[in-house]
């Protein structure tokens, strides 16, 4: 299925909640309501046209300029051979999002890392820790007013 | 001395101390199991068949209680950082330290800006000998481990510090 169809049947679906239709990205993105965001997953995973049962990959972005975050969702159809990026655009202040768990277990770690480098908080994560860097530490190092630290425990960084 | 040698059999040398210890203290450097990125990769061809660091008389240990020598090769995270440290404070002395490769000299491709990588493992633990390279090749290693065994016949084992 092409991507501008998929985002016809979603727009369709769930009416109000898709707001943008992006083109010139790979793969093509489709720009939702970050409150409608499980729905819209669970829909695209278990409908036997879409069949979107692996989430490739999914990050966090920091649109600083525009005093946004972004989490992207890169799905992938193993039968239908075809590929889709969901967005969410949250406020940069307090980025909230539902957590896609339920959909895709294996967003629990990826939503770990959004959650450590950016700071994004996951309702409902069964585990919202820090993945790569050590517990203690201090901020989001991928923010991009972040200012690194002069020392961690007894060394220079 | 020429009248005491014909008097012992063959198999009795002279020499001092300090020499006999250190010469036992380079025949047996035993290194730990440790390794954090590439540079472990290079530590095993190393170690394997056709470099066979054993002819040195270092062979691998998977404890740092059984271990002379850490050889640090790899990244080191600020997360990893701490473990690194308890393990060499695990490690009985005598013991000493190879940095391996760029990263555990100095963060290596890291150096800049990077907020995850220790940079340069002498910033946690103190380190004998550098190996240059990304990742050295196991001959670096060997010359490295080499250096190191002409540092510990220089030491001074009956002497006050």
């Amino acid at each position: 299925m092409e991507p501008k169809q998929i985002y016809e049947i979603l727009s369709g679906k769930f009416n109000g909640k898709i707001k943008q239709f992006v083109e010139n990205t790979f793969p093509p993105s489709v720009i939702v309501e970050p409150d409608s965001v499980v729905d819209v997953c669970r829909f695209l995973k278990t409908e036997e046209s879409m069949d979107f049962k692996s989430l490739i990959c999914l990050s966090g972005v920091d649109l600083k300029e525009q005093g946004k975050m972004a989490v992207v969702y890169h799905l992938g159809s193993m039968n239908h051979k075809h590929k889709i990026a969901i967005k969410v655009e949250l406020d940069r202040n307090n980025p909230h999002v539902q957590t896609v768990e339920s959909v895709w277990p294996g967003a629990n770690w990826y939503e770990r890392e959004a959650y450590d480098l950016l700071g994004i908080i996951f309702d409902g994560h069964s585990d919202l820790r820090r993945i790569l860097m050590p517990e203690d530490w201090e901020g989001h190092p991928m923010r991009k007013d972040y200012v690194y630290p002069k020392q961690y425990h007894t060394w220079d960084v | 001395m020429g009248v005491l040698e014909d008097k012992l059999p063959d198999n009795i040398l002279f020499t001092n101390v300090d020499k006999f210890l250190n010469w036992s203290k380079k025949s047996s450097l035993w290194y730990m199991l440790f390794a954090t990125a590439c540079c472990g990769i290079e530590l095993m061809q190393a170690g394997a068949s056709r470099y066979d660091l054993d002819r040195f008389g270092a062979i691998f240990r998977a404890s740092p209680r059984q271990s002379d020598l850490m050889i640090v090769a790899g990244t080191i995270t600020h997360m990893m950082a701490d473990r690194v440290k308890r393990l060499y404070e695990q490690m009985p002395s005598p013991k000493y330290v190879i940095a391996m490769g760029s990263c555990a000299n100095t963060g290596g491709p890291f150096f800049k800006d990077s907020y995850s990588v220790l940079k340069g493992v002498d910033k946690i633990i103190p380190v004998d000998v550098y190996v240059p390279g990304c990742p050295p090749k196991p001959e670096a290693l060997i010359e490295g481990i080499m250096k190191l065994q002409k540092k510990v016949m220089e030491e001074k084992n009956l002497v006050k510090k």
